[in-house]
């Protein structure tokens, strides 16, 4: 018992880091008034946590009882939640929209630290229970992150729905998640598996429990139809954390509904090629997946189109990301799930990118309507030329990094032989050329009235920029790297 | 045929001089016009001088198309190599450039009209810096396009123009540009998903096997997918006359019917056309539209032949739609600009038609005329160009008797004019009278309907001579000056490749028979 304990903190240092950087932020907003002092206290923790990881290096062993899996997978979703986090952390440090708050900022970063701690138990977990704790202390920081701001009345709208949404859909899968439990007899995924495979729990009784637990992961995910709450939550919460709800919370979700699902209900000889979630017999599950996606795509795609305002626009475009990512994962091939691995990594710094050009924008000329764009990009060329590029990537058009990441989920869908989905998401791809081109338009096609001077931003902001924009052009041109990692990072504890 | 410059062959070097130029510019102060001018300028030149050596150094005798050793100034390097890990596989992708007697020409084409676009781009005022970045891209991306020979390369190089052109129509062009850019955009970026969507499907389907190590590789390679032994079994696309090569077939179609543009897609062209800045239009009609038949020709037809042959008649049909269609719409206009891009629907119909007629004649009518169309659409457009800057009007009916005031611009547009129209003795009649007797050995009927849109092309033309060079001045046009020396160099290599290629033809033609007549020969047997 005690041994195991002890074998378990060897592997679980980097979450050690993370809970004692969020005890010394605390701590330090006791005695400092500085508003940025909490910020490079979590800077430090986050890169004192990496290199605990890359000391840690790669292994494959199950902590704690089985509750948590410190794999290869995890790995390769730890650093991008860590770099996720450090360019949050770098946007909340220059945000005039936080700065108004400033004697709360400890406040803030002990948050965003809480909220990454549950990310990076919710990506290494293998037990129920543990699931949905971490899944809940991701879910309750981020309640409080989104109403942040609590004097814009739209802030404390967001947090409330989102409350409201979360509180219900965590509900519902915390029921779906006790029946599971009845019907296998354990909590642990590993012997819920066997358990399935030796026939437990009836047809009936299971799919009820997985149609339950999928709306939970539904609502995280944000796609259709438990999508309804993003677009006020994304256009009411600070953008720093709009951005960090749309790719960390959208990551970390992911990789549980992966694992849950890969680990619960497939053969583990099969391998991930199987193609199907074979233990789970009467529901077409596969088919609910892809058309869940399908309507994510669509409805996303078309519902961005006719939004003005442009962190509502780029919620709904996440919501259509959402739906690609999810393609890649129903057709339940090794490949898909190594083209959602790819997504992400270039969804991670094209979708950041454009929410710090929103942030600059809207703090510096007060904009957050795209009919107000006009003329921007003549009066900020840098700034312009870098949002051009992360939406172009975002529509997926190369030599850009979105396009290499499309290219990969479309090229595993056509070789699963789903081409009706490809179909779709092909055509509202098209679509979604319309909302992005017309941000582009506004900025470039209009010239700014004869009074407006050009604006010159920060050297931070122009290096900030500079390490999105370089992952995004490189990963278009050069991406055999990042196959390779991702490739051998789809190894998860018990495949 | 071996030729490098400082260790890179000639091809990168013609394709990427654009992006080096680039790169100074974007390093001269914003100020400097002129620098940046010149900078375009000498990019342009030294590409247009390197398809002079292409041009002086390419064998004639080899044929190319499918088969990898007759091509020349290859280059072949690996560029995305992940070996087999798990899931997904060897993965190979190439940086394959080489030409064949189909490309050569349409690289010495957008050589030269890049760098006429340069030169008549000089009065550009607005945002120099901005324009010249773009144009530079935008050469880049058509000139790779010729000459890629990986379908992957091949759809970068084919996107990559996408955005140059939308900002260079939707921030220089006329009062409508925003729309026009948009249609523009849109259209041609429906095409590119067609094209991603055949491709991966076309990636997945084929696998050669590699010599050194015997494992089988998907790949990207053009010249692996046109061989049907690298099908593997059960892919998408495999087998011979397929529903879904049928389908793949009519995607990539589509998507190169946009480009050129064919009766129903080409919608967008008119509006292009007229809102963009004229230097702009020249690259659009001299070159963009090529790369539709062109890609036709380098991806359907061999890729594709069972669906090639089972299609024919239908392009062979849409081919015969356009020429009249365009012919009469051009005939209704009262735009000068309108008129002439209908017209480039017309022509290009001409091109359809006769790549339609799978023979070496019609075929060899159709790569001469898509030639000869881009050199006197690029002498009609900088024409109209001309007399927008000094009268800032395209109506056809505020003109009349300009012959009186500029003598010399007079002769040269009627050179462009007649020459469109196909008088023996300039270049388009050479090229269409090819394409009309190819068509004609396997079409009767729609070669017969096809022809009398030569007529009705002529009537258009002669009317529009009537109409802005004869008669007599009107008063407001009294003050008109002639062209200037800037202006002449800009028309003068066009002039006399339009009078030399319309008396002699030969070295044109002699650049591609021996690859088109493989060509024909590999459609007509399906390939083997």
């Amino acid at each position: 018992m005690v041994e195991q304990a002890l074998f378990s903190l060897g592997y679980f240092l980097p979450e050690i880091i993370l809970v004692v950087t969020l005890c010394v932020i605390i701590a330090a907003d006791l005695f400092t008034t500085r508003r940025d002092v909490p910020g490079y206290l979590l800077l430090t923790g986050l890169v004192t946590a990496a290199a605990a990881l890359v000391w840690q290096g790669v292994s494959n062993e199950a902590i704690f009882f089985n509750m948590i899996a410190v794999d290869p997978f995890a790995l390769f979703f730890k650093i991008l939640l860590l770099v996720t986090t450090g360019f949050v952390v770098l946007f909340s440090l220059q945000s005039a929209e936080l700065k108004a708050y400033k004697s709360r900022s400890g406040e803030y970063y002990m948050l965003l630290t809480g909220m990454l701690l549950g990310m990076f138990l919710m990506v290494g977990s293998t037990h129920l229970l543990m699931m949905f704790l971490a899944l809940e202390l991701t879910s309750i920081s981020s309640y409080v992150l989104a109403g942040f701001t609590k004097n814009n009345l739209k802030s404390s709208e967001a947090s409330v729905k989102y409350i409201i949404y979360g509180a219900v859909s965590s509900g519902i899968m915390l029921y779906g998640i006790t029946l599971l439990i009845g019907a296998a007899g354990t909590a642990d995924i590993f012997l819920i598996n066997e358990a399935l495979q030796a026939g437990a729990g009836t047809p009936l009784l299971l799919n009820i429990a997985i149609l339950m637990i999928l709306v939970g992961f539904g609502f995280k995910i944000a796609v259709v139809p438990f999508h309804f709450w993003a677009p006020d939550v994304y256009e009411g919460a600070p953008v720093t954390i709009t951005a960090y709800l749309s790719v960390a919370s959208k990551m970390a979700a992911f990789v549980l509904l992966i694992r849950f699902f890969t680990l619960s209900f497939t053969d583990p000889g099969a391998g991930f090629g199987s193609g199907t979630w074979e233990l789970l017999p009467g529901i077409n599950w596969n088919l609910l997946g892809g058309g869940m996606a399908a309507m994510a795509m669509i409805v996303g795609n078309l519902t961005a189109l006719r939004q003005d305002n442009i962190k509502r626009m780029l919620a709904y475009s996440s919501i259509a990301h959402a739906g690609y990512l999810l393609m890649g994962v129903v057709i339940l091939t090794g490949q898909g799930l190594v083209s959602v691995l790819i997504y992400f990594v270039i969804y991670l710094f094209m979708n950041l990118g454009a929410f710090y050009v929103v942030m600059l924008f809207s703090d510096k000329f007060g904009v957050l309507s795209i009919e107000n764009y006009k003329g921007l990009g003549h009066r900020a060329p840098f700034e312009g030329m870098a949002m051009t590029l992360f939406l172009v990537s975002l529509t997926g058009i190369p030599p850009t990094g979105g396009f290499v990441a499309k290219l990969y989920i479309f090229g595993a869908a056509i070789s699963a032989g789903w081409i009706w989905l490809v179909v779709i998401a092909g055509v509202t791809t098209i679509i979604s050329l319309f909302y992005y081109v017309r941000v582009v338009r506004n900025m470039f096609l209009f010239t700014p009235e004869e009074s407006a001077d050009k604006v010159i931003f920060g050297m931070g902001s122009k290096i900030i920029l500079l390490l999105l924009i370089i992952p995004v052009l490189l990963l278009g041109i050069y991406f055999s790297p990042l196959i390779e990692w991702a490739a051998t990072s789809l190894n998860m504890l018990g495949m | 045929m071996e030729f490098e410059i400082f260790g890179f062959g000639i091809l990168t070097w013609i394709v990427f001089i654009p992006i080096l130029g680039l790169i100074v510019l974007l390093l001269l102060p914003d100020k400097n016009s002129n620098a940046i001018r010149w900078t375009a300028a000498i990019a342009t030149g030294i590409q247009l001088i390197l398809a002079g050596i292409i041009f002086a150094l390419f064998d004639r005798t080899k044929t190319g198309i499918n088969d990898a050793e007759s091509f020349q100034f290859v280059e072949q390097f690996s560029w995305i190599t992940v070996d087999a890990v798990p899931w997904v596989g060897r993965i190979e992708i190439n940086y394959f450039l080489g030409l064949d007697g189909l490309s050569v020409l349409m690289v010495i084409l957008t050589s030269l009209i890049g760098f006429i676009g340069v030169i008549s781009s000089w009065n550009i005022e607005k945002m120099v810096k901005g324009y010249f970045a773009l144009y530079l891209l935008l050469v880049t991306g058509m000139m790779g396009v010729f000459v890629a020979l990986d379908f992957f390369l091949f759809f970068i190089f084919w996107e990559v123009m996408l955005l140059p052109m939308y900002f260079l129509i939707g921030i220089w062009g006329g009062p409508r540009r925003e729309y026009a850019a948009i249609k523009f955009f849109l259209y041609t970026f429906v095409g590119g998903i067609l094209m991603l969507l055949t491709m991966l499907a076309l990636y997945f389907s084929v696998a050669y096997t590699d010599p050194a190590t015997g494992q089988s590789v998907h790949t990207f390679n053009i010249l692996h997918m046109m061989n049907p032994a690298n099908y593997v079994e059960g892919g998408l696309l495999s087998g011979v006359d397929t529903t879904w090569r049928y389908v793949a077939w009519m995607a990539l179609f589509i998507n190169f019917a946009i480009k050129i543009p064919l009766f129903p897609f080409h919608t967008w062209l008119p509006d292009a056309h007229v809102e963009a800045p004229t230097p702009i239009s020249v690259i659009l009609a001299g070159v963009l539209l090529k790369l539709g038949t062109y890609g036709l020709l380098r991806i359907n037809f061999p890729i594709f032949p069972d669906a090639t042959v089972y299609f024919i008649y239908f392009m062979a049909a849409l081919g015969m739609i356009s020429i009249i269609y365009g012919a009469f719409c051009a005939m209704a206009q009262d735009d000068f600009k309108k008129l002439i891009a209908y017209s480039s629907i017309s022509h290009m119909g001409i091109v359809v038609l006769g790549i339609a007629a799978l023979n070496t004649q019609g075929m060899v009518g159709g790569v001469l005329q898509m030639f000869n169309h881009g050199i006197i659409t690029a002498v009609l457009f900088l024409a109209v160009g001309v007399l927008y800057d000094r009268t800032h009007t395209r109506g056809l009916y505020d003109f009349g008797g300009i012959a009186n005031q500029m003598p010399k611009y007079t002769g040269i547009a009627m050179i462009g004019m007649f020459a469109a129209l196909g008088l023996p003795g300039l270049n388009g009649f050479v090229s269409e009278l090819f394409s009309f007797l190819g068509a004609f050995e396997a079409y009767r009927w729609i070669t017969i309907v096809s022809v009398t849109g030569i007529i009705i092309t002529a009537a258009y033309i002669l009317w529009t001579v009537q109409r802005v060079f004869l008669g007599k001045t009107p008063d407001k046009l009294s003050t008109l000056e002639d062209l200037t020396p800037r202006e002449i160099l800009s028309f003068l290599p066009l002039i006399i490749l339009i009078i030399l290629l319309g008396i002699y033809p030969g070295p044109a033609i002699e650049l591609m028979n021996s690859s088109l007549s493989h060509l024909v020969e590999f459609v007509n047997t399906g390939g083997r």
